[in-house]
């Protein structure tokens, strides 16, 4: 699936987006959290405090709790500050 | 981007050039006379933060997203409110105080839903459309955070 990161959260990681393959295990957006987290200290910065995250899956938002299957697009970025 | 909904058409663009108020409120009425109120708000970028003077502002979004998620809520707010009209222009790139930012046009037949619709697309897209903003001042560069009364704001329109 592909990744995209957004602001602070796109700096942190180094990417703006990327394509990844979570063990089957990684079932939600949490859990891909976590797992990215596991995976460097770049993702472990930008996720050090995962309740401020957002995220969407192919462009809507979704809940820490939402699950991943099937998801072409998912988005992490942090709090919206557009207007 | 345009379609009808009816007799209610709703533009959504993001961009990088400046809007024209005028022209854009010119292509909403045009050959409408049904239209007996048109709200317009514009969002400027300010030269004072919270704490700093802005030297500039830079705006980040999702593209896609962006616009699917103002889309949504001019949609909902469509479906609120008797709309003859809404036009959405978010600009993205670099902007100095004083410059445009942002455009929302609601027109109806009757002032209080173009108020009323024109403040719920506004209070919606500061706290869920993928727009981020980076500030650079005196004081250094760093990402505008989000503020809990923007989320209050927002709050308010949520259909108990």
């Amino acid at each position: 699936m592909k990744v995209k990161y957004f602001a602070w959260v796109r700096e942190r990681v180094g990417k703006a987006e990327e394509t990844i393959e979570p063990p089957a295990t990684v079932r939600t957006v949490e859990e891909l959290i976590a797992w990215l987290s596991g995976q460097s200290e770049a993702y472990a910065y930008a996720f050090e405090k995962p309740k401020v995250i957002r995220a969407a899956i192919d462009h809507a938002h979704v809940k820490s709790d939402a699950v991943i299957a099937g998801a072409r697009e998912i988005a992490f970025f942090p709090p919206m500050t557009g207007g | 981007m345009t379609t009808p909904v009816a007799t209610c058409p709703v533009t959504i663009r993001i961009q990088e050039d400046d809007f024209d108020i005028a022209r854009e409120i010119a292509v909403l009425t045009q050959s409408r006379t049904d239209i007996g109120a048109v709200v317009s708000f514009s969002g400027i970028c300010r030269a004072d933060d919270d704490s700093a003077k802005v030297a500039a502002l830079t705006l980040e979004h999702y593209p896609g997203m962006a616009e699917e998620e103002i889309r949504r809520h001019a949609d909902e707010a469509v479906s609120r409110w008797p709309l003859n009209g809404v036009t959405v222009i978010h600009r993205v790139g670099r902007f100095m105080p004083g410059q445009n930012i942002v455009l929302v046009l609601t027109a109806s037949q009757h002032r209080q839903a173009a108020f009323q619709a024109a403040e719920f697309l506004m209070d919606y897209l500061k706290t869920n459309a993928p727009f981020w903003k980076k500030v650079e001042s005196a004081t250094g560069t760093g990402w505008v955070e989000a503020q809990a009364r923007d989320d209050q704001a927002a709050a308010r329109w949520t259909k108990s």
